[in-house]
């Protein structure tokens, strides 16, 4: 396997997500296509020589060499308050990847499929979405946890999945959408189990999102009956 | 320096530059306790230079792994093996 190293890359388009992210579009020449669920490093170089790395999950998958990110702004952080507040089309930035062959969904398999997203770490698992969308495949559930509707990334695509056939379940910790009646704070082991397939359907199931919410989530599914090894987990950091 | 508690998914990018191939599905089997668990499902405390890797049952310190600029250094503490 040939391992790819820091490719030249080129911002395209700098979408606002919300008040607080943004959708990068990058164009990345040699890029190999990527699986849907891998992420990137990008390397940013300071005029001093100075370089910061993070890694960013891709909402995009495919052959495109024009890759997509939806990345939310961390307050303190090296790099996403460039990639969030500064990017501007033309800018130029170094890419790593694809990367990452565990958080990954191929179409082809009959396992349903149950999505868990917190935060911003609903970017890799609209890549699944999308690849489901356009390949067909099994059912698909999407769990998708946020502060408030406005704090949402792909807020409108997350509301078209329907279309597609993917159930999406909203979860608001601190304040629904006007009209809303449901519950309001982090979802518990009834809440998830409702809005989830059952360990009995034997579901791959994918959590991202930040650490406390991965771990407290994947603990519950293990809880709920799901095998840990059907329940792969992808943990930013963060809130 | 700042760290933040990941995941191994987050060494991928590191670690593909010395293991030359993903290194998210390999099995890491912990010295200390004997637990077995993939690579993209170990803790990480990650900050600017350095990811140091641990078991996620007993804590126990697996490997730390270095970067600087193109380089990128393990060193191996109290890992039993590194399998595929």
């Amino acid at each position: 396997m040939i391992v790819a190293d820091w490719r030249p890359a080129r911002v395209l388009e700098v979408v606002p997500a919300n008040t607080h992210a943004k959708i990068l579009r990058i164009s990345v020449p040699g890029w190999p296509g990527n699986a849907a669920g891998q992420h990137v490093d990008i390397r940013l170089t300071a005029e001093d020589g100075y370089q910061a790395v993070r890694s960013y999950s891709l909402a995009s998958y495919g052959p495109d060499p024009v890759i997509e990110l939806g990345v939310d702004e961390v307050p303190d952080g090296e790099v996403s308050p460039y990639l969030v507040e500064d990017a501007q089309p033309g800018d130029e930035l170094e890419v790593k990847g694809p990367l990452g062959g565990y958080f990954v969904w191929r179409p082809g398999g009959e396992a349903r499929v149950q999505l868990i997203a917190g935060g911003s770490g609903v970017v890799p698992l609209i890549a699944m979405a999308r690849a489901r969308a356009d390949a067909g495949g099994p059912p698909f559930r999407l769990l998708y946890s946020v502060r408030t509707p406005d704090d949402a990334l792909y807020r409108d695509e997350v509301m078209r999945l329907a279309e597609h056939g993917i159930d999406v379940t909203w979860v608001y910790t601190r304040g629904g959408p006007p009209g809303w009646t449901g519950p309001i704070g982090r979802i518990g082991p009834n809440a998830l189990a409702a809005a989830t397939w059952p360990a009995s359907d034997a579901p791959d199931v994918y959590v991202c999102g930040p650490t406390g919410f991965v771990e407290a989530v994947a603990n519950e599914l293990v809880q709920l009956g799901h095998p840990a090894q059907k329940v792969r987990t992808e943990r930013f950091g963060g809130a | 320096m700042h760290s933040t508690r990941v995941d191994g998914n987050a060494l991928a990018g590191m670690l593909e530059s010395i293991l030359k191939s993903d290194p998210t599905m390999l099995v890491v089997t912990c010295g200390g306790c004997g637990t077995a668990a993939t690579l993209a499902e170990v803790v990480v405390e990650l900050d600017e230079v350095c990811g140091i890797v641990l078991c996620r049952s007993c804590t126990h310190t697996l490997f730390t792994v270095m970067r600087d600029g193109d380089d990128v250094r393990i060193s191996f503490a109290g890992l039993d093996s590194l399998s595929t």
